[in-house]
């Protein structure tokens, strides 16, 4: 068990920010990883040879499907967010944060599937091998749910911004 | 001029900088004969950093208590304990019945050392080699699935070793349950029926490691020994002379783990 701990121990922060990201609340979401670890304890010696990442984020992801799929069925709230801000800080760091808020409530508004393909290659650096097979799809539908989610985001994030645009506009011409 | 036209996944695999340097270079030439598509690029390139950004400050948070594995697998070593005490305290009962045991001279059996394994072997010999129904729970032809089953509730790699130059084929195995908890036995047979059985397990803090000392339990006989913490014991009805370099290649290719 000491080559899990090895292997498994420094992979911990990448899955509690895949968790965080999919499901926005904190302990909701470590919650996932800590069910998620104990399931590998328990199989370590059955999994297939392979990269042990991609395994890990095979079982967090599926815990997480399994969740949005009984919370579905439930119709139970999903808490969305979780305020945790520092109670003071500079002005540019909270408007920092402000934007990386915003990026993230735009990323929380993609289709599930996009979210986690998104999610696997631009910030978890899974090869889009391995994002295919963690997420059981072929290559291909990898690829076209990568660009259906990129091209989404980016029209939220211009359409966010045309409006902040149009609101100034509308502004100047009260100003007259 | 490159050759082949660019697709729309050579621009998120630029995006995602996993581009053969070659065809990284065709992209930033198309881009720069696009800017429109250059734009949407940057845009995919913008919104990647920015997500990564966002996210990182939680990776490079303290990981809470729930969250360490190492007590997680201590936890996980210590939970059945109170299950394998109430199979020991059987398996105590089971072995007082069936008594008779010809033990050379040691009559305080030690529950973890390499005697009580002998001893374990021998009833499991008693209660499954003679079975014509189901002898072995999984089968030789799912063995892979054997070896992940025992391997998982031994907490260590279990290997089968392969006794076919011995005469002897595998017809599988299963758990038995000892009083040092989950114990893996395989079943072998030749030509004649004959069947031999192996178990093995961890051992306790003594018996570490013994060198092959011979076991006998009425007609029952075999060799058990302990390498490195772990325990093996080989028995069958077999002459003492057949066993020995049976039981001198199971350690051999135990070794090789």
């Amino acid at each position: 068990m000491k080559d899990m701990l090895l292997q498994v121990e420094p992979l911990i922060p990448a899955l509690r920010r895949y968790a965080r990201a999919l499901v926005r609340h904190r302990a909701n979401a470590d919650d996932l990883v800590q069910d998620c670890l104990e399931r590998a304890v328990g199989r370590w010696y059955q999994r297939r040879d392979g990269d042990v990442r991609a395994w890990l984020f095979t079982i967090l992801h599926n815990l997480a499907v399994n969740q949005f799929r009984q919370s579905a069925a439930r119709g139970r709230h999903v808490p969305i967010d979780e305020i945790n801000e520092d109670k003071f800080g500079e002005a540019a760091a909270q408007e920092q944060k402000l934007m990386y808020r915003d990026v993230l409530n735009k990323l929380a508004r993609l289709p599930d599937d996009q979210r986690a393909v998104l999610l696997f290659v631009a910030v978890e650096d899974l090869s889009y091998a391995d994002a295919a097979k963690v997420l059981n799809i072929p290559v291909g539908t990898v690829m076209s749910r990568l660009s259906r989610a990129r091209e989404r985001l980016h029209q939220e994030i211009e359409g966010s911004s045309d409006e902040t645009t149009k609101n100034v506009v509308t502004l100047r011409s009260a100003e007259k | 001029m490159n050759h082949r036209p660019i697709t729309e996944d050579d621009l998120h695999a630029y995006v995602d900088r996993v581009l053969e340097p070659e065809r990284q270079a065709d992209v930033a030439a198309y881009l720069g004969d696009h800017p429109d598509v250059a734009k949407r690029v940057a845009a995919f390139t913008d919104q990647r950093y920015l997500l990564r950004t966002a996210l990182a400050p939680i990776a490079e948070e303290p990981l809470p208590p729930e969250l360490d594995l190492s007590r997680m697998i201590e936890q996980r070593a210590r939970r059945p304990f109170a299950i394998r005490w109430a199979i020991a305290a059987m398996l105590l009962l089971f072995i007082g019945g069936a008594g008779g045991w010809v033990t050379r001279g040691a009559l305080q059996v030690s529950p973890g050392g390499l005697l009580a394994l002998a001893q374990e072997a021998a009833a499991s010999y008693n209660v499954y080699a003679p079975d014509r129904i189901r002898p072995v729970e999984v089968r030789a032809s799912d063995s892979a699935q054997l070896v992940q089953w025992v391997s998982d509730r031994l907490h260590r790699p279990v290997k089968i070793p392969d006794l076919a130059a011995s005469g002897y084929r595998l017809m599988g195995g299963r758990l038995v349950a000892t009083q040092q908890g989950p114990t893996a036995m395989f079943m072998y047979d030749d030509d004649h029926g004959s069947r031999l059985v192996l178990l093995t397990r961890p051992m306790s803090s003594t018996d570490q490691n013994k060198p092959m000392t011979p076991q006998s339990q009425g007609d029952v006989r075999g060799f058990a020994w302990a390498d490195d913490g772990v325990g093996y014991s080989l028995v069958g009805q077999a002459a003492p002379e057949a066993l020995r370099p049976i039981a001198n290649e199971v350690r051999r290719q135990a070794g090789l783990i």
